[in-house]
């Protein structure tokens, strides 16, 4: 198979000569390649060949009108996105924003056709018609077909993204037609924001503070239980909407910022960030709009510093940092925290194991002598004595043990000793409990007392222990240490003289 | 706002169209089956994200294969030893440009996975977060890396579907047979129809019934990654042709207008391919009477379709739920079932 250019085919077109130039055809990957720093002229610091703390310094004493009105416009944008965001992710609408940010864009064309300039307010009022079409199409997909969402925000999406981009390279042929400024809605262009801009940023924003600030309970109520919200005669549909246009408003401010493909970064990443860190929704608004600012500063920040970054996508992935430091450090839902805690219970589990096996090893011997070797422990647990030492040192650091004699044996320390009895008596307890009152074959409630004497708390052993009437002995024959055992020490159990451990009175 | 909207010439527009070397571009039929085979392979692949309720992964995809291409390239590059003159316009074969869409399509089902499983985000927003910041990462390593090039933003969301005439042709034994392009998407959905065909048991039934594929032994994982990585592999050819953001269009619209017309999945998929011929040809004459971007009006052909069936689908139409509640009274709606296999 050979590659030749067909002769006579092709025509005099600037971009046309520029593709017969390339020998192989995938030089429409490589405009994608090439032509992408070009289009992303966003960049703040432009303009200047400076160094990085001159710049830094520059960026901290805003000294540029434009990076002033840029770093303005990231900070209204994030609070906008990161409150109407908020409300998205826990409606599990996340791409109804990317959805109308792309439905926007036949109402962006409509509304330069306007005039055939790039006025601010009519592309406004066209982009926010053509958002609420968008949405409003999705909810009629849905509820009329048995389309599924995710399928109908898809269509709805690439759908109107056609018709306006159809729109658009029609322009082309006018000669009027000035499509510099509708090919920055793809992109976003941060430096080019301008005082009005930040007007209208400053209007829109104000009307999500207040609407959300107003109705908050309304929308609390259809966003949680819209079944509720609908059976007390609530005008669910009519909040819905209501959240769709003030998402459709900040939709089109967000675009010249950050353009239409990265505006969903914009509503979801601090949202779903914030939602990793409470529960609570006002504080979920709050931290998420507290980090649509912060990333909207440092993705400003960032592409100030570096000339020839663009600030956009500079935005999202400083959003995207403080997810990832959400998913991994996060307190409650973090992936480490969850780790950790994962952890160190099993670590406590292995620990209270071998408490138990201390107690038994010396329960054995009815108590004689209050150490015990490493030895006798890795028989009782059935281990390797190296196991044995392990865990034995694990005791040790934890202060639940000490060394003793030559290190090959050990004694349990007062606190030690209170929770081994502790274990035990959980343990034994719980399957008494279970033959006496759940009926269950005496052979089979060991299982369940090994895992549950590790949860059951001080309270619930009290009762069960209240219920069978402060029984003595557990199914199998064997004492259950009481509290005033404990309290005696192990000598109590057997009415000895010579008392064991360190759990002696003193 | 006259001049905008050129008048109907049918001589131009239709006839020329199949004849004539119009506009200084080749013979456009090779467009229009460009088009057709575009349509018709995301269309077949579309199907099974509807089905499985992933119609946005594919929208994640499309956008996360942007970062895979540059990354790709730029080791390619780099591999090469050449600088950013060379990286746009040297090294640039189908194995590299594949390997990055392929690894691109892994991360970002791993990513989605992670999110979604790991924190009690859920999936859409996992999805999101996932391709906007592949997309921003693609964006900010071309800006650093790759040079200065002069190149118009069109080719970014849009493709190149109009200069498919005058691309170089294929040659065998000394003939021309059709231009690259239409000869390399043939065969993207050659193995596309053949991949379908020997896989379609696991496909239908992980797809319909995820318990019944684990009795039957079938790895729903493997056969989800293996759906992704082929998804990425059409994406990135059908990209060339129509961008990334039409993509989805051509992804998701054919196999759900076809959902509307039938509940088999056989003729879901024939009626697919119907749909990609007709949106391909209607949106070729459309774009020749608007004279806007030919993947921009095949796209928008294909909405006009969905449309019209969504309103006068015989079973499920909008007319016809209309008619069925005027005779059986308000509660009796439209039972809308899913597709069965």
């Amino acid at each position: 198979m050979a590659l030749r250019a067909a002769p006579g085919l092709v025509g005099g077109v600037g971009a046309m000569a520029r593709l017969r130039s390339g020998v192989l055809a995938f030089c429409a990957y490589l405009l994608v390649l090439g032509c992408a720093p070009s289009c992303f002229a966003d960049r703040i610091g432009d303009l200047t060949e400076t160094s990085v703390v001159d710049q830094a310094v520059r960026f901290f004493t805003f000294r540029d009108e434009s990076l002033r009105y840029a770093l303005l416009g990231a900070i209204l944008l994030g609070v906008n996105c990161g409150l109407l965001g908020g409300f998205m992710v826990v409606r599990k609408l996340s791409l109804m924003g990317d959805a109308l940010s792309h439905a926007v864009l036949p109402g962006v064309a409509i509304g330069f056709l306007w005039n055939m300039t790039k006025d601010p307010l009519a592309i406004f009022v066209g982009a926010t018609i053509a958002g609420l079409l968008g949405a409003l199409t999705v909810s009629a997909i849905t509820h009329t077909t048995k389309i599924k969402e995710d399928a109908a925000l898809g269509m709805v999406l690439s759908g109107y993204f056609a018709v306006g981009y159809c729109i658009t390279s029609m322009f082309g042929r006018l000669e009027t037609g000035n499509k510099a400024g509708i090919d920055h809605f793809l992109f976003g262009q941060a430096a080019a924001i301008n005082r009005d801009d930040i007007v209208l940023m400053s209007v829109v924003t104000v009307v999500t503070v207040l609407c959300v600030s107003v109705f908050y309970k309304e929308f609390l109520v259809t966003s949680f239980d819209a079944a509720f919200a609908r059976a007390t005669g609530f005008p669910t549909m009519l909040f819905h909407n209501g959240l769709m246009l003030l998402l459709a408003f900040s939709v089109v401010i967000a675009l010249q910022a950050v353009g239409v493909v990265l505006v969903s970064a914009m509503l979801i990443t601090p949202a779903a960030s914030a939602y990793l860190l409470t529960d609570r929704m006002h504080r979920l608004l709050t931290l998420s709009a507290l980090f649509g600012v912060a990333t909207g500063a440092i993705g400003a920040f960032l592409s100030f510093l570096e000339s020839g970054l663009p600030t956009g996508p500079l935005m999202v992935l400083a959003a995207t940092l403080v997810f990832g430091m959400a998913f991994l450090f996060g307190p409650r839902h973090g992936v480490l925290m969850r780790w950790w805690r994962q952890r160190s219970r099993s670590h406590r589990v292995q620990r209270e194991n071998t408490l138990k096996a201390v107690y038994q090893a010396l329960e054995r011997r009815n108590f004689k002598g209050e150490s015990v070797t490493l030895l006798e422990l890795a028989q009782r647990r059935r281990e390797t004595e190296e196991e044995a030492r392990r865990q034995a040192s694990a005791l040790i650091r934890n202060g639940l043990a000490t060394r003793h004699g030559t290190g090959e044996q050990i004694v349990l320390t007062p606190e030690g000793w209170l929770r081994a009895c502790e274990i035990v008596r959980n343990h034994r307890l719980w399957e008494l409990y279970l033959t006496n009152a759940a009926h269950i074959a005496a052979d089979h409630v060991h299982e369940d007392a090994e895992k549950i004497e590790h949860v059951l708390g001080e309270d619930v052993v009290r009762q069960i222990e209240r219920r069978l009437d402060f029984a003595k002995t557990d199914p199998h024959g064997r004492p259950i240490p009481s509290i005033d055992d404990m309290r005696r020490g192990a000598g109590g159990l057997f009415g000895r003289d010579e008392l064991v451990g360190y759990g002696r009175p003193t | 706002m006259n001049d905008l909207i050129p008048p109907f010439d049918w001589q131009y527009v239709v006839v020329s169209t199949w004849t004539g070397n119009v506009g200084g571009y080749g013979w456009l039929g090779w467009t229009a089956l460009m088009g057709f085979l575009v349509a018709a392979t995301c269309g077949l692949v579309g199907n099974y994200l509807i089905l499985r309720r992933m119609a946005l992964v594919g929208d994640a995809i499309s956008h996360s294969v942007l970062p895979g291409l540059a990354v790709a390239f730029i080791l390619a590059g780099m591999a090469g030893g050449g600088d950013a003159e060379e990286i746009s316009h040297g090294v640039r074969s189908p194995t590299v440009m594949f390997l990055g869409a392929l690894g691109a399509a892994v991360v970002t089902t791993i990513m989605i996975e992670v999110i979604h499983k790991k924190t009690r985000v859920k999936q859409d927003a996992a999805i999101g977060i996932t391709f906007s910041s592949l997309f921003a990462l693609g964006v900010v390593i071309i800006s650093l890396f790759a040079g200065k090039a002069h190149i118009d933003t069109e080719c970014v969301l849009h493709g190149e579907i109009t200069f498919v005439p005058d691309d170089l042709f294929v040659v065998i034994g000394g003939r021309e047979i059709a231009p690259g392009p239409v000869v390399r998407m043939a065969g993207v959905a050659g193995v596309t129809a053949l991949l379908i065909v020997f896989f379609y048991k696991e496909l239908l039934v992980s797809s319909f019934d995820p318990g019944l594929a684990a009795s039957l032994g079938i790895n729903a994982t493997v056969v989800h990654y293996g759906l992704m990585s082929w998804l990425s592999v059409v994406v990135v050819s059908a990209f060339e042709a129509v961008g990334a953001i039409l993509v989805i269009a051509m992804l998701i619209i054919p196999g759900a207008t076809a959902s509307l017309l039938t509940r088999r999945l056989p003729w879901m998929m024939g009626l697919t391919i119907v749909h990609a011929a007709l949106s391909s040809v209607l949106g070729l004459h459309l774009a020749m009477w608007l004279e806007c971007s030919v993947a921009a009006a095949m796209c928008v052909a294909a909405s006009g379709l969905f449309v019209a069936v969504w309103i006068f689908s015989p079973s499920e139409g909008l007319i016809r739920q209309w008619l069925r509640r005027r005779v059986e009274g308000p509660e009796e709606s439209s039972a809308a079932t899913a597709v069965q296999p």
